[in-house]
């Protein structure tokens, strides 16, 4: 048996993407400009607090363990608000998924964003697809090195700007950016502005789809969340089929839903695969295999813009990230042949045999609200109203009572039974607040708090304290005679009267 | 070149198992050099850190890094950035202590930490006591509950050798002294102390006017001078039924407490009181009045 020793790794082969303009492209600019716009510019937004409290509409101060988003201040108990948050993520990432496949991927994520942005560089600085090409493949002489190192150092600012504006939300922004200018800004400061300067260096500029590819795990999960019913890019292999430059080629080519594999040197498995009605099918001949060519040219256009170097005519296959680039570049050249545009359209796999079968294909809102879709919709909503209504219902002042145990109860010199509980009130006010604490209980009880020698303590703006309060039933009292006893603490800001009260028990010594 | 949708003409590894072959999906190469790099990293790893296994023990790194050196030189930073409260803690005056919110908020700390080290042991991690260890929670005191006074025991210690300044004072063992009936007929009256009854009167009175009354005073509420407690309230320092009682009046108790000031430094026995201060029973210290001689 002969057989050439083949290898294992593959090198990366580098991929041009030719410009392209169209209304995805529009789009994607405008998303772009948005979330790079929101990344660098929040945290240069002031919000006033008072002056006990930090003045950056968002802070994740995690010296103070605080987190400020505009009027809203979550402290480290509070932290179901961010695990609500991420909930919601989560679920909104299986609804546009299951609505309209890996949107995230094409528009939204921070590798395409950022990736798209380098290559608008790449392509000011050293042209378009074919100049670049050439370019690849050209000697280092001078032009080369120029044209390289322009861009590189383009590339390297983003990156440290991209760097510099993260460690932005965890400090006051203005006092960060004078000491990163005077050299004085802590080791972490530097640390993660060049670990980000580094990833995004990388990842945009070199990586670029081998994140995609192999290294995210999205593409994997989105790929499990998505259903015959998903809107997602795809290629009408009916009307393409058979392709060619204005004669006949060869017929065959089906719609090929590849499962698994990135289409790199066409080494790839490819697994024939169709659904209908849910199920996997094979094949069926063309239709349209008969007559003549269909509208697909072969032109390529779409194998020319694609960032991810894949061929959509393959079929839905892991590496699409569903930026819809293809599309506006088939569109222009539908265009130009005089045929109808969306060979390459955003399409749902149920579609293809009612489409095969020359019909119309459902409309976008029956795929987008299907049941799932909804399901998922009413979660996500359910989830933040909850939170909402959390944190509209959110007191200003709050306290934990935890009775000490050791021991349950101290008897006193008069015979009184004493218990102690150790109180933790929380001023969220960016203001001293003086607290008064007051007792229901029964008959012969009274209150006392160490250190004060009235029941009126002082808590900081912003801040918890935590206060020893004694409740003292006197000698004889059915509560000292008796093992628990429903009591009640409540405190009170002596100046907004607002209060919080917590239930717990008192221990009597029943012997 | 064939279709790359022809199944037939996807490389495969060459490997073949009874026919079975493997299909090859190539991975990245920069993939295999990141791994590489892990390798080259690892190795670094364990040039630098404590590593390799030897006989007796294992390769120390050469940075000399060592957890317990890391801890060492944490607690040697925290010492260092609390030696100045401390010092603070070390020159204030220890009856306005419990005022300054910062200085005592740290005694406190320092305090908890100290006792649940080096008092836990007999007063309980709760510090509420146990028979014959007294309960520091409450408000009766053998030896005063002021601070500084809280602070001199701390410091000094109880009834042991090691320390001249200890606080001492010694009940006879009355077995010696007097006879069974009457140390019953003492019991007797010393558990009716605390119902009100005068400690004076009846043959127990009579008794206890001879033998007790001078250290626990003709009121018997007892004298912190000599550290005798008070027997005519609710709080006992040691279990209070007959045989108890019986044993302990006939053999006399000898509560011994070792001095902490040399072992925990002025700062620890002052951290320790202001803890102990704030349990629940600490008495305020009396505004000096002019002209009354100090202790
Ligand atoms: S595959 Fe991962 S990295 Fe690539 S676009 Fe999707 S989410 Fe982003
Ligand atoms: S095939 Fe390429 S260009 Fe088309 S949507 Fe997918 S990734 Fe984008």
């Amino acid at each position: 048996m002969t057989h050439e020793q083949t290898s294992l790794y593959a090198a990366r082969e580098p991929i041009f993407p030719r410009r392209v303009s169209g209304a995805f492209r529009r789009l994607k600019w405008q998303i772009m400009a948005v979330t790079l716009g929101i990344y660098y510019i929040t945290p240069w937004i002031r919000w006033d607090r008072g002056p006990a409290l930090p003045d950056q509409a968002v802070l994740v101060d995690l010296a103070h363990r605080r987190f400020y988003f505009f009027m809203i201040e979550i402290w480290p108990h509070e932290f179901y608000f961010v695990a609500g948050l991420l909930i919601m993520a989560g679920l909104g990432l299986f609804l546009f998924t299951a609505a309209l496949g890996r949107v995230w991927c094409g528009y939204a994520c921070p590798q395409t964003v950022w990736t798209d942005l380098f290559l608008l560089v790449e392509r000011k600085v050293e042209g378009d697809r074919n100049a670049r090409l050439r370019l690849h493949k050209a000697p280092w002489d001078a032009r080369k090195w120029r044209l390289r190192l322009t861009k590189w150092a383009i590339w390297l600012v983003i990156a440290m700007a991209t760097g510099g504006a993260w460690v932005f939300y965890f400090a006051d922004a203005p006092t960060l950016a004078r000491e990163l200018a005077t050299f004085e800004a802590p080791p972490v400061a530097w640390i993660s502005i060049a670990v980000l300067t580094f990833t995004t260096f990388t990842f945009g500029g070199f990586m670029r789809e081998q994140v995609c590819i192999y290294m995210c795990p999205w593409p994997r999960i989105q790929g499990a969340m998505m259903d015959e019913g998903t809107l997602t890019v795809a290629y009408r292999s009916w009307r393409g089929e058979p392709r060619g430059r204005g004669m006949k080629r060869h017929a065959g080519d089906g719609a090929i839903t590849r499962a698994a594999g990135p289409q790199i040197g066409g080494r790839s498995p490819v697994l024939p695969m169709q659904f209908r009605e849910g199920r996997v099918v094979l094949p069926e001949p063309q239709a349209g295999a008969a007559q003549g060519p269909g509208d697909c040219i072969d032109c390529n256009a779409c194998v020319n813009v694609c960032p991810m170097g894949i061929d959509i005519r393959d079929g839905q296959q892991m590496a699409c990230i569903t930026c819809a680039l293809c599309i506006d570049a088939c569109d222009e050249v539908m265009e130009k042949v005089g045929r109808p545009r969306g060979l390459i359209d955003y399409l749902a796999l149920s579609d293809a045999p009612r489409e095969r079968a020359g019909g119309a294909p459902q409309s976008v809102w029956r795929h987008v609200l299907r049941p799932r879709n909804l399901v998922y919709t009413g979660l996500w909503a359910a989830i933040g109203v909850g939170l909402l209504l959390a944190l509209v219902l959110r007191p200003t002042i709050e306290l934990t009572v935890a009775p000490v145990r050791n021991p349950t109860f101290v008897t006193l010199s008069d015979g009184a039974i004493r218990n102690a509980y150790d109180v933790r009130v929380r001023n969220r006010e960016g203001s001293l607040q003086n607290i008064a604490f007051s007792l229901a209980g029964a008959p012969g009880m009274s209150l006392g708090v160490e250190g004060v020698d009235d029941t009126t303590v002082a808590v900081e703006a912003d801040s918890q304290r935590l206060i020893r309060v004694y409740v003292t039933a006197a000698d004889d009292t059915p509560a000292a005679e008796s093992d628990r006893t429903e009591i009640a603490l409540t405190v009170r800001d002596t100046v907004t009267g607002e209060s919080a009260t917590v239930e717990t028990t008192f221990n009597g010594d029943p012997e | 070149m064939a279709s790359p949708h022809d199944k037939d003409h996807v490389e495969t590894t060459g490997h073949s198992w009874d026919g079975i072959e493997e299909y090859n999906n190539p991975l990245p190469r920069w993939w295999l050099w990141t791994f590489y790099a892990t390798i080259a990293w690892g190795l670094l790893y364990t040039i630098l850190y404590p590593a390799w296994p030897l006989v007796h023990g294992a390769t120390t790194g050469v940075m000399a890094w060592s957890t317990r050196g890391d801890v060492a030189a944490e607690i040697q930073a925290v010492r260092e950035g609390q030696a100045d409260m401390r010092a603070a803690l070390v020159d204030a005056d220890l009856a306005t202590l419990p005022q300054n919110e910062a200085l005592n908020g740290f005694a406190v700390q320092a305090g908890a930490a100290l006792f649940r080290t080096n008092c836990s042991q007999c007063h309980g991690s709760g510090a509420a006591g146990a028979d014959g260890y007294p309960n520091l929670l409450d408000d009766d005191w053998l030896w005063g509950g002021q601070i500084d006074q809280i602070a001199f025991t701390i410091r000094h210690g109880i009834r042991n050798e090691v320390d001249p300044d200890a606080r001492y004072s010694q009940m006879p063992a009355f077995g010696e002294i007097l006879a069974p009936a009457e140390i019953e007929t003492l019991v007797q009256h010393v558990q009716s102390l605390p119902e009100g009854n005068d400690p004076l009167g009846g043959e127990g009175g009579a008794l206890f006017a001879d033998n007790c009354a001078s250290c626990h005073g003709e009121d018997a509420r007892g004298n912190r001078d000599v550290g005798a407690p008070n027997l005519t309230d609710a709080i006992w320092l040691n279990a209070h039924d007959d045989a108890s009682l019986t044993t302990l009046i006939s053999k006399g108790p000898f509560g011994v407490m070792p001095p902490w000031g040399d072992r925990l430094g002025e700062a620890g026995v002052r951290a320790l009181a202001a803890y102990v201060h704030q349990l629940g029973g600490g008495e305020p210290t009396p505004e000096p009045t002019p002209g009354q001689p100090k202790e």
